[in-house]
């Protein structure tokens, strides 16, 4: 493959020479593999594309109406071998680019761990893997590394030849974790963890950005990737040791207000757990996390009492639905107390009406609520009736 | 994003406000023109005393053959719009290098971008190939029209209210800002909480609405209303891939409206089927808009490989090579649409089976994509090739869609996927197959059966300029675009950092402004062939030596179509006709039973139109008025049992005794 | 149907002289099966959004919490039994009988407003306690499903009404009697559709 590879990427992209492919000369194995297969594919079906445009060029030319040496047979229309081989090349290029492809999905899927660095080097068992927890935000990209207890915003460095496994996740909208010369893309979405493994082979600095247009600031949302030796990685760990504050649930809850073209800042510390708080979208004290709120549905949910379980929303970043009352999240209650104290103050927020709106009394605006008599606040009291 | 404020709805206005007028110069700009135009337009309908024509021949009609020339019209003129914003577009990407900001806000280049798909499908390619089979259908299977005339008038204009729709976006308010698709939670109320996704909705529903009722209507007629003799193996191919285009969107598009629906119940009421908490679900929205979109596709270029199939076997003087293996890969690509749908987000975190599965799924819609190819090429093989622009359309398709199809392999190959999604590399694929496919198709259609329609051929040398211009820009517009994707650069950008992309933006440019020539000179080509139209006429109704029914009678037809119903004994019917001597008869008419015209169709649209726009501007009190008014209209409607009239005897002949008339003269 | 089966064998002829009847409305039963399968397709996606978000209780109540099966019980009878009365009223007009005819449409009708009667007393009291559509997915899903039935049952029954008045306007006259078999496979689609709800909402989410 190492002798091959070349001749194959001259081939393809040799008018091309003068600009940066990365796609097909990346830089990290797992793209490599990658692109290995896109250029396999593409000379595959170059086997039928090729003749079929010489054939059609050729029989426009040599049957136009005005060559009469040729021949005509107004009334020929079936042959079974032409007819047999019309369909048997196309499922023979199919099967054999189906072969590879149901190899090359399972061997380079985003979530298996990987097996090798680069092509001649296999995986020792000594290295232990970066991790890397990323978050999109609108709209910017965060970066934690558990092991260093640090995070950086719209920078990555990654030391070259180790492997890092990617977790991901989304504070809002879908976006896609995109560092093309690496190891392809992933989606990351809110309320779910998506995983990515990748290596980088070689030093320098490379683009990462988001790929899933997400909103206004998306033409923004890059990052550096540095490729680096250990030496430069632990200087750049030490170097957001050194700079940065502390990235608690606080400074996270700030960092999530929207903005565009973040600078590069680091972090100098993380709250424990917080990557999970976010993918649970509990960072906001106070909410139920999905995970909980997952193994409550899975036993079937919390019954007629869980109809008091909500509070309504805090965030001016919530927007109410005109003929839905304001929005609300799942209280976290862990006991009694809480869910007491919980039940006290939904009582004492109000409520809008709902059909207010058809009289033009209300605002769709979960922040700012008229309050209007309503029919169905009085939850505790029916409760009791059931 | 400066509607971050609260905005209050107002008892009478709803969320109407002297704000919702956009401020910004371009915009005003094209309204000024929109609006002078439209002056200009109802001065001249005023001067000529055009209304009534207008109304009682157009409007109001329900001859298959003006709808399907009203669809033509719409699709045309939207195309002018949807090519605008894609005009726009590559300028902002070749300015915004080296710290520019380009010349449109993020604000207003993401409604661009997402207008441009939205249009460019559902209000230029949908109008366009329903206009087609529209026109073409009841011809080709011999008989008067379509099984439901009022339901097809009544679906057009829905479709034009869908357009009026997206069109009254561009004044008042402003469009979604989410990509053609408005994929949730971006398209959620809490990241776009004004009225551009309802715009996008409500658009979409009031033209889904009009495609669905129009699928039904061409499956029964085609099921239903054949000419005596045509079994379903000697249908026109055209037909063919017809049916299974229309069984597409009766099985599809339900789906959109199904799931449009729950995104605005989301965002009406509140509800949660794709917020990302209180177990709602993102991916679900994924999952089904793209079992409506994938099939949304083969409906697009299914009928145009139809068309492509009647113009080579047309102008090679041939038979269609394989007609049965053809039938055959329409019908499997049909079945297949179905179950491919997930290659558009294989990098979403599916497992690597469920990938490998969609992908393989993908990849074997190519051989019978692959098999018709070829049997374009057998067609051409032995055969007569005549250049007559339909024909040159042609094979400018085959090798065009040969390299799409190639890239679009490419992108169902899930490794090769994970660094080509979402690229310009994308981009540039879809654009290859449907500029090569769906556009240039329909050009061959527009160029084949305009005499058909209007009894004289298009001017060919406008026709030709129009044809090397929109080619040469095709490949010049898009080749870029599959370099800028290799290099890593992705789709919907609006600023750029790296300097060495600009270049290729450049080409990029350059090959838009070509396409607009191309444009431009097609319109030129309609205006000098209209002008010129004694010159060019047809009188034959058969200029090229056709193949099919349609050619059988005058052109452009009567309304009635055909004086006797055909009998068809093969599938080249007129084909066959001729070569057997078959004699038109010229007297012996008989009175013919026809559908007469309405204007239901025509309120029952607006009703929707008002019914949409005061949903998005929550004006309650209109919307409930609209909706009233809508379901007692359609009530009132159902009480008229006098649909249909028949013309006498007399008038047949006397139109038939013209075009024997006329015939002869060209014998003489 | 002027297709195949009456074509002469004669390939001289290319050409009917006299014009092939075409039957009045000869493709709208065709045309009506058509869009009731693609009003299915809606119903198959809505139950499809039920069965994936309907677990996603949103640490709120489930549908063995909610539901009450008895309530639902009438509600079913009153569907079932309003289309065996469509099928006395179907009866009664292919014998011609227009009174007879009449009154089981009205009677039908009847059975249907009350089946929307019982399920917007349903719909009222989940509101009522808290438990309405924005509460959690499933609820979601719920109301949609369950609302988009009652939905096409309630034009289901403005079309009959007005089909009744056509009848005494105009007779069994053969646009109405085609109406009329239009309405019939409506509303028998809608018995089936909440067979499957029935089924699969209400028995399964309680036994669960």
């Amino acid at each position: 493959m190492s002798l091959r590879r070349p001749i194959l990427v001259a081939l393809a992209v040799l008018p091309l020479a003068g600009c940066d492919l990365v796609l097909l000369s990346p830089s990290g194995d797992v793209a490599q593999q990658q692109s290995n297969i896109l250029i396999f594919a593409t000379l595959l079906m170059l086997l039928v594309i090729v003749p079929v445009m010489a054939l059609t060029v050729l029989f426009a030319f040599r049957y136009r109406a005005s060559n009469r040496e040729a021949r005509y047979e107004p009334d020929w229309d079936h042959s079974t071998q032409i007819e047999l081989v019309v369909w048997a090349v196309p499922l023979l290029i199919i099967i054999v680019l189906g072969a590879v492809t149901y190899v090359g999905t399972h061997h380079l899927d985003p979530y298996r761990p990987l097996g090798r660095v680069d092509s001649d080097t296999p995986i020792s068992d000594d290295v232990e893997p970066l991790e890397v927890q990323a978050v999109s935000l609108d709209w910017k990209w965060l970066f934690i590394l558990p092991q260093y207890d640090v995070a950086v915003v719209n920078e990555l460095a990654l030391p070259v030849d180790r492997p890092v496994t990617f977790s991901l996740t989304s504070e809002k909208v879908m976006n896609t974790f995109s560092v093309p010369t690496m190891a392809g893309m992933i989606y990351t979405m809110a309320g779910m963890e998506t995983t990515l493994h990748g290596v980088l082979n070689a030093e320098g600095t490379f683009e990462g950005r988001s790929a899933h247009y997400s909103g206004a600031g998306f033409s923004q949302m890059r990052f550096d990737v540095i490729g680096t030796d250990d030496a430069g990685f632990e200087e750049w760990i030490a170097g957001l040791r050194d700079g940065g504050e502390r990235l608690d649930r606080d400074t996270y809850l700030e960092l999530a207000e929207p903005s565009v073209a973040n600078p590069v800042s680091g972090y100098g510390g993380v709250e424990e757990n917080l990557f999970d708080l976010v993918v649970n979208m509990c960072v906001e004290p106070g909410r139920m996390c999905m995970s909980e709120m997952m193994a409550i549905d899975a036993e079937g949910g919390l019954g007629l009492e869980g109809l008091v379980a909500t509070l309504p929303e805090t965030s001016d970043r919530r927007v109410g639905a005109v003929f839905g009352p304001a929005p609300q999240y799942v209280a976290a209650i862990c006991t009694e107390e809480e869910a007491m104290e919980a039940i006290a103050k939904r009582e004492a927020l109000p409520v809008r009406d709902r059909f207010a709106t058809l009289s033009g009394k209300a605002l769709p605006h979960g922040g700012q609520l008229t309050p209007v008599a309503l029919p169905m606040t009085d939850a505790s009291g029916q409760e009791s009736e059931l | 994003m400066e509607m971050s404020e609260p905005i209050s709805v107002h008892p009478i206005f709803g969320r109407l406000t002297w704000q919702a007028i956009p401020y910004d110069p371009i915009v005003q700009m094209t309204f000024l023109v929109v609006v002078l135009g439209g002056l200009g337009v109802v001065y001249m309908i005023y001067r000529y005393k055009l209304w009534g024509y207008l109304w009682n021949e157009w409007f109001t009609t329900v001859d298959h053959k003006k709808i399907g020339i009203m669809y033509m019209v719409l699709g045309i003129i939207m195309l002018l719009r949807g090519f605008a914003d894609a005009i726009m577009m590559r300028l902002q990407q070749v300015m915004a290098f080296n710290g520019s900001d380009g010349y449109l806000n993020a604000h207003h280049y993401d409604q661009v971008f997402t207008a441009h798909g939205v249009i460019m499908i559902f209000f230029v390619a949908m109008p366009i190939i329903t206009g087609l089979m529209n026109y073409v259908i009841p011809l080709q299977i011999g008989t008067r029209d379509v099984a439901f005339p009022f339901l097809n008038n009544f679906s057009f204009w829905m479709t034009a209210g869908g357009a009026v729709i997206v069109m009254a976006s561009l004044f008042l308010g402003e469009f979604a800002q989410t990509g053609w698709l408005a994929f949730p939670p971006l398209s959620g109320l809490d990241a776009s909480p004004y009225v551009g996704v309802d715009y996008y909705i409500w658009a979409l529903q009031v033209a889904g609405v009009g495609t669905t009722l129009s699928g039904i209507n061409l499956i029964c007629t085609i099921l239903k209303m054949r000419a005596p003799g045509m079994t379903m193996m000697k249908m026109p191919i055209f037909t063919w891939t017809s049916l299974c285009t229309n069984v597409l969107i009766v099985a599809s598009f339900p789906v959109l409206t199904a799931v449009l629906v729950l995104l605005s119940l989301d965002r009406y009421v509140g509800t949660n089927f794709f917020t990302t908490d209180m177990g709602g679900n993102a991916m679900m929205y994924v999952n089904l808009i793209w079992i409506w979109g994938h099939p949304e596709v083969y409906i697009l270029i299914l009928p145009l490989f139809g068309v492509f199939s009647e113009v080579t076997s047309t102008f090679s003087g041939k038979r269609l090579f394989g007609y049965t293996s053809m039938v055959y890969a329409t019908v499997v690509i049909t079945v297949l649409a179905y179950v491919v749908w997930l290659h558009h987000f294989f990098t979403m975190g599916n497992g690597a089976s469920v990938n490998a599965f969609f992908g393989i799924t993908t990849m074997i819609i190519s051989i019978p994509t692959g098999a018709k190819i070829f049997n374009w090429l057998f067609t051409m093989y032995h055969g007569r090739i005549r250049f007559e622009l339909p024909m040159m359309w042609t094979i400018a398709f085959m090798l065009t869609f040969t390299v799409g199809g190639m890239t679009g392999v490419l992108l169902a190959v899930p490794p090769a996927d994970f660094l080509l999604h979402n690229s310009l590399f994308l981009v540039a694929h879809f654009h290859n197959v449907i500029i090569g496919g769906v556009l240039f198709g329909s050009f061959a259609a527009i160029n084949y059966w305009w005499p058909k329609a209007f009894g004289f051929k298009l001017d060919h040398f406008w026709g030709a300029v129009s044809f090397w211009f929109w080619v040469v820009g095709f490949w010049a517009a898009f080749m870029p675009l599959y370099i800028l994707g290799l290099m890593g650069v992705t789709r919907r950008m609006r600023v750029f950092d790296d300097p060495s992309l600009q270049i290729w933006f450049g080409i990029a440019a350059l090959g838009a402004v070509l396409i607009a020539c191309g444009i431009g000179a097609m319109l030129v080509q309609f205006a000098v062939s209209i002008w010129r139209r004694e010159e060019l006429a047809d009188t034959t109704g058969d200029p090229w030596n056709g193949r099919t029914l349609e050619w059988a009678t005058s052109s452009p037809p009567p309304d009635y179509n055909f004086a006797f119903t055909p009998v068809v004994h093969a599938t080249d019917a007129w084909a066959d006709m001729k070569a057997r001597g078959y004699e038109r008869p010229e007297d012996g008419f008989r009175p013919i039973h026809m559908p007469s015209n309405t204007s239901a169709g025509v309120v029952l649209a607006g009703l929707s139109v008002v019914l949409a726009m005061a949903l998005i501007w929550y004006v309650w009190w209109l919307a409930a008025l609209a909706f009233v008014g809508l379901i007692g209209y359609a009530i009132y409607h159902t009480f008229d049992y006098h649909r249909d009239y028949h013309i006498p005897a007399d008038e047949v002949a006397r139109v038939e005794t013209d075009r024997t008339r006329r015939l002869s003269g060209v014998a003489s | 149907m002027s297709t195949t089966a009456d074509v002469a064998t004669d390939d001289t002829v290319f050409h009917y002289e006299e014009e092939p009847h075409h039957p009045e409305g000869g493709s709208t039963m065709l045309g009506f099966w058509i869009y009731l399968m693609s009003d299915c397709l809606i119903f198959a996606i809505l139950f499809a959004t039920f069965g994936v978000l309907g677990g996603n209780y949103a640490a709120g109540p489930g549908p063995a919490d909610l539901f009450e099966l008895e309530l639902i019980a009438i509600n079913t009878s009153l569907l079932l039994v309003s289309s065996i009365t469509f099928g006395f009223a179907m009866l009664a007009m292919v014998g011609g009988r227009q009174a007879t005819m009449q009154i089981w449409l009205a009677v039908t009708g009847l059975l249907g407003l009350g089946f929307l009667g019982v399920e917007l007393y349903e719909f009222h009291h989940l509101i009522h306690i808290g438990a309405g559509p924005q509460r959690s997915g499933f609820l979601s899903a719920f109301f949609v499903l369950v609302g988009t039935h009652g939905l096409h049952v309630f034009f289901g029954t403005i079309w009959l009404v007005t089909l009744m008045v056509q009848v005494q306007k105009r007779g069994l006259v053969e646009a109405n009697q085609r109406r009329l078999m239009c309405l019939s496979m409506f509303w028998h689609f809608l018995d089936v559709i909440w067979i499957g709800v029935f089924t699969f909402v209400y028995l399964l989410g309680v036994l669960q």
